[in-house]
Parts: C-alpha cells; sequence; structure tokens
C-alpha cells in the first residue's frame, strides 16, 4: 500500500478523481499541498488565477461548458472569503464543483489566529455540502465524497476545508482512493415515478395550447437530446429561460425564445395564454413568472425536476414528478411512442395548428426575431446589433460567457445558441466579474473553439485581474465591451422607476483607457466608435486566433432591454416593449 | 399550524448547525428544538416545532430531507402520535404559598426536587399546554427562573422512524 503524506493524498486524489485542472491560488495554510503538487501533479495542470474570486469562476466557467466538476484550491481566511461569490455563483445555478480550502492548524482553530475563518461556517448557505477534514486518513473518503455529492441529484458546490497540520508533509499514512462512496443519507433519485408520468403524458396529449418551458436543469441533466425528441414528436412550442438557453436550437421554428423578465413577446404571451406547461429542469423563478399568483392562470403545470424542493416551491404542480429530466424524458417518450404503435398518442393537431397560428402572430406583432425592434438609422452603435453580428462572424457556433446587466440579457436574446452549454452565465446570484474568468475556463477546455466573453465596461473592472491569467496561459478569448458608459441596468430601471436620476450609475469620465489596459496586460486592443467599424473590427478579432483581443465598442447610451415585464403586480403577458409601448 | 417534525440525522460536527441554518436563511421559525443522540451513537434525534402553512411546511420537510446529514424524517402531527416536554421550574415558597405550590405541583403531577427554606424547584412533564397552564396556575409573582426542554414526540402504534 502507498504511504502519503496529507498534502500529497489531496493531490493524488484529484488525480485519481480524473481532475484536469485545478483552479486556485497558494498561501500559508495550503503550502504543504502546493508543495505536493509542485513534486505529483502529473497531468494535471495547476491554473494561477489572480484573485480567488477567479478561481471559482473559471472553475464554474468549465464545468458548464464541459460537465464535469470545477476544482478549486484556495488558502484559509482571505483565500477562502474571497471565493465565497463564486461558489455562490454555482451555488444558485447548481454547477458542480468542488472547493478545497486551508484552514489553520486543528490546534490554533478557535484562537483568532492568522488568516483564520470559519469557512464551513461562512459557506454553509452557499454549499450543497461542506466537510471540515478532522484527520489525514480521512482524506481519500472525503474527497471521493465530495467529487460524488457535486456531480450527483441536482448539482452544487462542496467545500473541504483542510487545517494545515493534517496536511504535514512529515507525517504518512495509508493511502487507498475509495471506489464506492456510501452515504445512507443521500440517494438521488434515478426515475421518475411512472404513474405520475403517465399522467403527464396524458394531460399534455390532450392540451390545445401548451407549452414546453425548459431550463438550465435540461443541460445539467444532459437531456437536450431528449428534449429535442420529445419537442419534435409533439410539435409543442419551446421556450427556454435564461438558464437553459442551447438546450432547444435557438434557430429551431419550435422555439419561440427566452420567457421571462426580458423575454421575448410571443414567449411570454405563449405562457400566459398556455393551457397545459410542461416545466423540464426549471424552477419558477421570480425573474420568470412575474408575480406569481397572476402566473399563467390557465395552465395546468406538470413539473419535472430532479430537486423535489423546486418542486411547488413558487408555483404549485398540478403533476409533480420528481426525476432526471433525462430518464424522465425517455419514460415520457417511450410511453408516447408505444401509444402511437397502438394508433393512439397523437396530440390534438387541429388544436396545436391554431395555437401555433396565435403564436405566429405575436411573433409578427412584436417578436424581435421577426424584424429589428431596435433603432437601425440613429449615429449609435447598437449593443443588439452587436451581439447579432458576434453570431454571425461566429457562425453561432462560439462559447459565449457574459457577465451581469444590459449586456447579458442582449446576448441572451439576440446569439441563438443552437447547442447546450454554449451559454455561460450567472442567472441565480447575477454576479458581475463572472465573465472573464469563465472565459478563461472555457477556453482551457475548449482551446480550439471561440470563445468570447460579452461584458460591460462595468462588470468587466470587477474581475479585469484575470487578463494576467490570460496572459499567463496563453488563452486568446475575445472580449466583447458594450461600453455605454453607465450602469446600464442600474440605469434603466433609474430611468423607467426614478425619473431619470442617476444615482450613482454614470462614470463616463473615469473610464480607463481599455485598449492600453489590454495592451498593458500584453494583449491587443481594439476602440469601435463607429457603426462601419463594427463587422470588420469583429472579423479581425476573430481571426487573430492566438491573441486575446479586448473590443472596446462604444454603443448607445440610452438604449433599453425590451422587452421587459411590468413589476410589481403584473403578470406574464405584462410587458415594456419600447420606451413608450407596452401590452 | 403547529408541526412537530422529528428526524434522525448523522451524529457529527456540523449537522446541527446546518439543520437551523435551513430555518434562519429561509425565514422559517423555530419554536422549540431538542436533539441527543440515540442508541446508536452515529445518530442523533432531533425534534422541533414550527409553524406555518402547508406550502411552507411541504417545503420545511423537504428542505430538511434534503440535506446531507438529514438521514430519516417524519412529521409527527400527521399521525397520531405522544408528545412530552420536561419543564424545571423555580418558584419562591414561603409561609402560606409553601403549601399551595405543593398542592399545584401534586395536581399536575410535578416533583419537587429541589427545596431550600424559601424555594422549590418542581419537575413537570407533559404537553406543552400543561406547562403552559403549570405557569398560569402558580403566575408570575413566584415564578423565578422557567427551563423546557422543547418537545419531544414519538408515533403511536406500529410507525417507527429508524434509518
Amino acid at each position: 500500500m502507498v504511504k502519503l503524506s496529507g498534502g500529497e493524498m489531496v493531490v493524488q486524489a484529484l488525480k485519481d478523481e480524473g481532475v484536469e485542472y485545478v483552479f486556485g491560488y497558494p498561501g500559508g495554510a495550503v503550502l504543504h499541498i502546493y508543495d505536493a503538487l509542485f513534486k505529483h501533479a502529473g497531468d494535471m495542470t495547476h491554473i494561477l488565477v489572480r484573485h480567488e474570486q477567479g478561481a471559482t469562476h473559471a472553475a464554474d466557467g468549465y464545468a458548464r461548458a464541459t460537465g464535469k466538476p470545477g476544482v478549486v484550491l484556495v488558502t484559509s481566511g482571505p483565500g477562502a472569503t474571497n471565493a465565497v461569490t463564486g461558489i455562490a455563483t454555482a451555488y444558485m445555478d447548481s454547477i458542480p464543483m468542488v472547493v478545497i480550502s486551508g484552514q489553520v492548524p486543528r490546534d490554533r482553530i478557535g484562537e483568532d489566529a492568522f488568516q483564520e475563518t470559519d469557512m464551513v461556517g461562512i459557506s454553509r448557505p452557499i454549499v450543497k455540502h461542506s466537510f471540515m477534514v478532522q484527520r489525514a486518513e480521512q482524506i481519500p473518503s472525503i474527497i471521493r465524497k465530495a467529487f460524488h455529492i457535486a456531480t450527483t441529484g441536482r448539482p452544487g458546490p462542496v467545500v473541504v476545508d483542510i487545517p494545515k497540520d493534517v496536511t504535514n508533509p512529515v507525517d504518512k499514512f495509508d493511502y487507498v482512493y475509495p471506489e464506492k462512496v456510501r452515504l445512507r443519507s443521500y440517494n438521488p433519485v434515478t426515475r421518475g415515478h411512472s404513474g405520475q408520468i403517465r399522467k403527464a403524458v396524458q394531460l399534455l396529449l390532450a392540451a390545445k395550447r401548451p407549452v414546453i418551458y425548459s431550463g438550465g436543469g435540461v443541460i445539467l441533466g444532459n437531456a437536450s437530446t431528449q428534449l429535442r425528441r420529445f419537442a419534435r414528436m409533439l410539435d409543442y412550442p419551446v421556450t427556454n429561460t435564461l438558464m437553459g438557453l442551447g438546450a432547444f436550437p435557438g434557430t429551431d421554428r419550435q422555439f419561440v425564445g427566452m420567457l421571462g423578465m426580458h423575454g421575448t413577446y410571443e414567449a411570454n404571451m405563449a405562457m400566459h395564454n398556455a393551457d397545459v406547461i410542461i416545466a423540464i429542469g426549471a424552477r419558477f423563478d421570480d425573474r420568470v413568472t412575474n408575480t406569481p399568483s397572476k402566473f399563467c392562470p390557465e395552465a395546468k403545470i406538470i413539473h419535472i425536476d430532479v430537486d423535489p424542493t423546486s418542486i411547488s416551491k413558487t408555483v404549485r404542480a398540478d403533476i409533480p414528478i420528481t426525476g432526471p429530466v433525462d430518464t424522465v424524458l425517455n419514460d415520457m417518450i417511450g410511453q408516447i411512442e408505444e401509444m402511437r404503435r397502438a394508433g393512439a398518442g397523437e396530440p390534438d393537431r387541429a388544436a396545436i395548428a391554431d395555437w401555433w397560428l396565435r403564436i405566429n402572430a405575436w411573433r409578427e406583432a412584436h417578436g424581435i426575431y421577426t424584424a429589428p425592434r431596435y433603432d437601425t438609422n440613429g449615429p449609435y452603435i447598437m449593443p443588439e446589433d452587436v451581439i447579432r453580428q458576434l453570431w454571425e462572424v461566429t457562425r453561432g457556433d462560439a462559447y459565449v460567457t457574459s457577465d451581469v446587466g444590459q449586456h447579458q440579457m442582449f446576448a441572451a436574446q439576440y446569439y441563438l445558441f443552437d447547442e447546450p452549454r454554449r451559454w455561460i452565465n450567472s442567472g441565480g446570484l447575477g454576479t458581475m466579474g463572472f465573465g472573464l474568468p469563465a472565459a478563461l475556463g472555457v477556453k482551457l477546455a475548449f482551446p480550439d473553439a471561440d470563445v468570447a466573453c460579452v461584458t460591460g465596461e462595468g462588470s468587466i473592472q470587477m474581475c479585469i485581474q484575470e487578463l494576467s491569467t490570460c496572459k499567463h496561459y496563453g488563452l486568446p478569448v475575445k472580449i466583447i465591451n458594450l461600453n455605454n458608459g453607465y450602469l446600464g441596468m442600474v440605469k434603466q430601471w433609474q430611468d423607467m422607476q426614478y425619473s431619470g436620476r442617476y444615482s450613482h450609475s454614470a462614470y463616463a469620465d473615469s473610464l480607463p483607457d481599455f485598449v492600453k489596459l489590454a495592451e498593458a496586460y500584453g494583449h491587443v486592443g481594439m476602440r469601435i466608435e463607429r457603426k462601419e467599424d463594427l463587422r470588420p473590427a469583429l472579423e479581425k478579432a476573430f481571426a487573430m486566433k492566438d491573441r486575446l483581443v479586448f473590443l472596446d465598442i462604444v454603443v448607445d447610451p440610452h438604449e433599453h432591454v425590451y422587452p421587459m415585464h411590468i413589476a410589481p403586480n403584473g403578470a406574464m403577458c405584462d410587458m415594456w416593449l419600447s420606451k413608450t409601448e407596452k401590452t | 399550524m403547529r408541526r412537530i417534525i422529528s428526524l434522525l440525522m448523522e451524529n457529527e460536527p456540523g449537522a446541527l448547525s446546518r439543520v437551523v441554518g435551513l430555518f434562519s436563511q429561509r425565514g422559517y421559525n423555530i419554536e422549540t428544538l431538542n436533539v441527543a443522540p440515540t442508541e446508536d451513537p452515529t445518530l442523533s434525534r432531533l425534534t422541533l416545532t414550527t409553524s406555518g402553512d402547508e406550502r411552507v411546511i411541504e417545503q420545511i420537510t423537504k428542505q430538511l430531507n434534503k440535506m446531507i446529514d438529514v438521514v430519516k424524517l417524519c412529521d409527527l402531527t400527521e399521525g397520531a402520535h405522544i408528545e412530552r416536554e420536561l419543564m424545571l421550574i423555580k418558584v419562591r415558597a414561603t409561609g402560606a404559598q409553601r403549601e399551595e405550590l405543593k398542592r399545584s405541583a401534586d395536581i399536575f403531577r410535578g416533583q419537587i426536587v429541589d427545596v431550600t427554606s424559601s424555594l422549590y424547584t418542581i419537575m413537570l412533564t407533559g404537553t406543552q399546554q400543561k406547562l403552559d397552564a403549570f405557569i398560569q396556575a402558580v403566575g408570575d409573582a413566584v415564578i423565578l427562573e422557567v427551563v423546557r426542554s422543547g418537545v419531544s414526540g414519538i408515533s403511536r402504534g406500529d410507525r417507527v422512524l429508524s434509518p
């Protein structure tokens, strides 16, 4: 049997887990682990970020794009607390992640030692689970459990807090990486209830105005193929949540766009007027439902989710189905096929044809894909147009990360994702600063793919130090900075609800020269101010395969994101369609 | 509506704080709470009382069930059950009150477990309402200290909460 120190066991366990990349930052409490990494990393690569928040977001981006767990290694105290925002981001979007944090030696815990913080306590509300290692012998089994918990059921981040003395290089222990995990209290469901599934199929087939409302769970559960088959065999309209974009192709005829606060008119109208809604891996988030009591008054709701706490949390489900979305959809598809072999299992085709007529009329009236709903004749570059052109230049095939704000919504609306795991954004927590580090995580996983970070001049400054990490590891992502000189979404709300009083949302005079900044970090910077320069700049940037290009694009400072739900007290169908029109 | 939720959880550091944290972070209320290891030292039995409408209780039980440390859970108030709480109450007992307090303790089937020339400490078990009633019967004026264990409970009949 191999004898290893605690520090070596951490490294060996990560290797045994098949980890490719560890995103981290060294410091006192993890130096034994870093020394073991220096000697024994093998094929595993450590990525030195410039701030621990960047480590968590990079690991998160890697996890979202690949489906594999992201791995983070940080020191105690500030290293751990800096990681907290990234852990919360992953938690809100159910991203598998294992965060190893150093801790002060066991006999110093509780003494307010240097760089001591109660990481297990601080992270408790934002993790799926956490472990404090008490003895070195526990390291292999705890790390095994951490990966198991992070990646199964509804995924999420797991923190493993390791006191420094546990990793002491002098003390060696028997090392065996356990093959199996035994957790008597943790058994995620593997199949949906067949009776419930049968009821759901009956309700669905009888529907006259159905909508398939699919969320991030379809992507996390790798059920995109099943969703497509299911939707096509029924010919029902599909809407995706912000987190679910790409699960169903954005360019498909059956796709009615994103729903919710900034969803399309046709998606929100279809939802509001539906008689049956099947929610698949979606959680009726407040940015989707608008006022819950007014949500889709005529709809019967089928809700499939692997996490029972998501079901009937905000909107009551008529037919709840707890189970992984892939197996549940397979079961539903199987049932419909079986019915069809017996000459049944057809939806009400006439009613569905009428339903499509209504949906297409909504598309014609106010759809953002039938005609540009933004000003195409004005002097400014329009942010919507930047995203459309980005989509064209990258042939709709890029990985797009984003930060949070107007640019995020424009990207979600105008970049039509045809594949899952291409749209990487912080939907639940809404973390500014997410985009750039996430993009570097994606680029590591897919070095040959185009990776664009759509951001704004506000968000990009929250983790801009990661430009240095991109230089360090040669990660040529493309930064699309929609620069309007304001905190755009804050300004939009101030325009709409605070009579245009821009309380601390304007800073145009103090913005850095992003071109020089990019150059200072060793990258290429471009500033685009005129409409006619946009397309050539995008093409030039994406042609530079081995350089990070920072495109600082000056856009209309006063553009708003539309449609936008009228809140509070509005229903799904209550929307602003422009600065002057509403439904 | 008042509910008694009883659960088995891993007897490990941090488990209790996760359960309690769930309540505070989601804005649920804990009225009483007690916890102790069972005959299996790896398991603790935790019983709490809370209140809320059906939807809140459903969320609480689902969220608790989801926790990795929680092995099994039941809502005792869903079926026939026995609930008990233990109270230790220290009262001023002088002059005529001494006899009166002794009588009240007897009526409520309490026991006087400590005596000084001016004090009684009375131990009482029963439902929450019974303990409340005793406090009311003796009156605030004589009460010096009240210690209550919080509700403990078990299902009647064959129903057993086991891992």
